[in-house]
């Protein structure tokens, strides 16, 4: 199998592909357009700036290539918010795969928020043999609201969206490369599909 | 539930872990990286490696160490020991690193923690504090607490907060090593004073240290290195007690 985790320099992608390889496959690091589009699977990772990674997005074409992929894609973390159609964060323009906002946690809580949380009413394949409530990692200070894309609810000031599918498109808010077991068994799950 | 974190922090010395009681007379305590995956599996939430010689001894990078445990851990870890700029930060995050932490590098060149944020976003910046009290005032303290400075805790813990860090690891000189508990009045000041996670560390001796810091001390993550290593508390046991002790943790 083919998986590419696109590297347009946002994120830690060595713990993604660590965390691939660990389940006994190999990824391989790209931006090119060919690679990524003949892939069976795509990660789409990122962390930090949403602003600053969309524009990085732009500069290498990306953002109009991952729109239109067929194959199963995976966005993690601020990958996940960049498939939105706007964050507040910087106020981004995204990609508009999943249709809804991405906004900011209120002071009513620390943030960005760290660590450990769980999630709920699971709804997808990717999360296949997850029991509910499991424990999975976050660092993040904006969060997707509930919407008809919400295949995974977390609560943290308020009941956001722990997960995004739409058609072939699936987001985790959360790191399943660094949620231990559950992660690695939702990873697979997302490589199976 | 967002959980409450237990983190085993591995001081690392030539690339073997050791834990120093009051950070001087160092006793080696393993290879981190099959500690780091022990911990993993025995329940640790995150992990810190932190090279205590580095900041003495200008040791730039442990990127070798970070590679290989993020080929075999898959939960998040920390590195801090030394780290002064942007490269080195690049550096630690491309060899597989979640987080790094700086201290004595913010405390000189406090710009240093905008570049990170800037260029890695606030959640894999973490700032290492670390005081003792001079006077009834707590002072912030380089180079493993030797050398105290001008700067006050929670002046300095707000300016951290200000510039952008997305945690802090607040270690009490006063307690690390005594194991007789957490600095949790301070600890609980800060948590009021902020509103980005606090980690304590300094002092953990018994269960009942941590399930104290996490409600009297209002930590949102307890680090311990000792008590950890030398097999006096098991991660798991400890979880289960904080959990019967109604602190929300990943069991």
């Amino acid at each position: 199998m083919n998986i590419v985790i696109i590297n347009y320099g946002a994120g830690n992608i060595q713990s993604i592909k660590f965390a691939i390889q660990r389940l006994g496959y190999e990824a391989i690091l790209s931006h090119d357009i060919e690679e990524i589009r003949n892939a069976h699977k795509v990660i789409f990772p990122g962390v930090g700036e949403a602003s600053s990674a969309m524009k990085k997005l732009r500069n290498s074409q990306l953002d109009r290539l991952i729109p239109d992929l067929k194959q199963p894609v995976l966005g993690i973390c601020l990958g996940m918010q960049l498939m939105c159609n706007f964050s507040e964060e910087g106020n981004t323009k995204g990609l508009g795969i999943f249709d809804t906002s991405v906004v900011k946690f209120s002071n009513a809580v620390k943030v960005p928020q760290i660590g450990w949380n769980q999630i709920s009413n699971l709804k997808s394949g990717i999360f296949k043999e997850v029991a509910e409530n499991e424990h999975i990692y976050l660092v993040h200070s904006f969060y997707a609201p509930l919407c008809t894309a919400t295949i995974a609810e977390s609560e943290y000031d308020v009941t956001y969206s722990a997960a995004l599918q739409k058609d072939n498109f699936y987001g985790t808010q959360f790191h399943p490369e660094k949620s231990s077991a559950v992660g690695a068994k939702i990873l697979k799950n997302f490589l199976k599909l | 539930m967002l959980a409450k974190r237990i983190i085993p922090c591995l001081d690392i010395k030539d690339g073997r872990t050791v834990k120093g009681v009051n950070f001087v007379d160092l006793r080696d305590a393993g290879d981190p990286v099959e500690l780091a995956e022990i911990y993993s599996k025995e329940g640790a939430d995150e992990l810190v490696f932190l090279d205590i010689s580095a900041t003495e001894q200008k040791r730039k990078t442990l990127a070798e160490l970070v590679y290989h445990v993020a080929e075999k851990v898959n939960i998040p870890f920390t590195v801090g020991g030394g780290i002064s700029s942007v490269e080195d930060v690049d550096i630690l995050l491309q060899n597989g690193a979640d987080k790094v932490s700086i201290n004595s590098s913010a405390v000189k060149n406090p710009q240093l923690i905008n570049d990170l944020v800037a260029k890695f976003g606030s959640q894999c910046i973490v700032v290492a504090i670390d005081a003792k009290q001079i006077n009834g005032e707590w002072i912030v303290h380089l180079i493993g607490g030797k050398v105290p400075t001008e700067r006050k805790l929670f002046e300095w813990a707000k300016e951290v907060e200000q510039r952008g860090a997305g945690e802090i690891l607040f270690t009490s000189m006063d307690h690390d090593g005594t194991k007789n508990g957490f600095a949790n009045e301070a600890l609980a000041r800060l948590s009021k004073e902020l509103n980005i996670p606090i980690i304590a560390s300094g002092g953990a001796g018994n269960m009942q240290h941590f399930a104290d810091t996490f409600t009297t001390g209002k930590a949102d993550a307890a680090l311990a290195a000792s008590v950890f290593h030398f097999k006096e508390i098991g991660i798991q046991d400890l979880k289960e007690n904080l959990q019967e002790n109604g602190i929300p943790v990943r069991l």
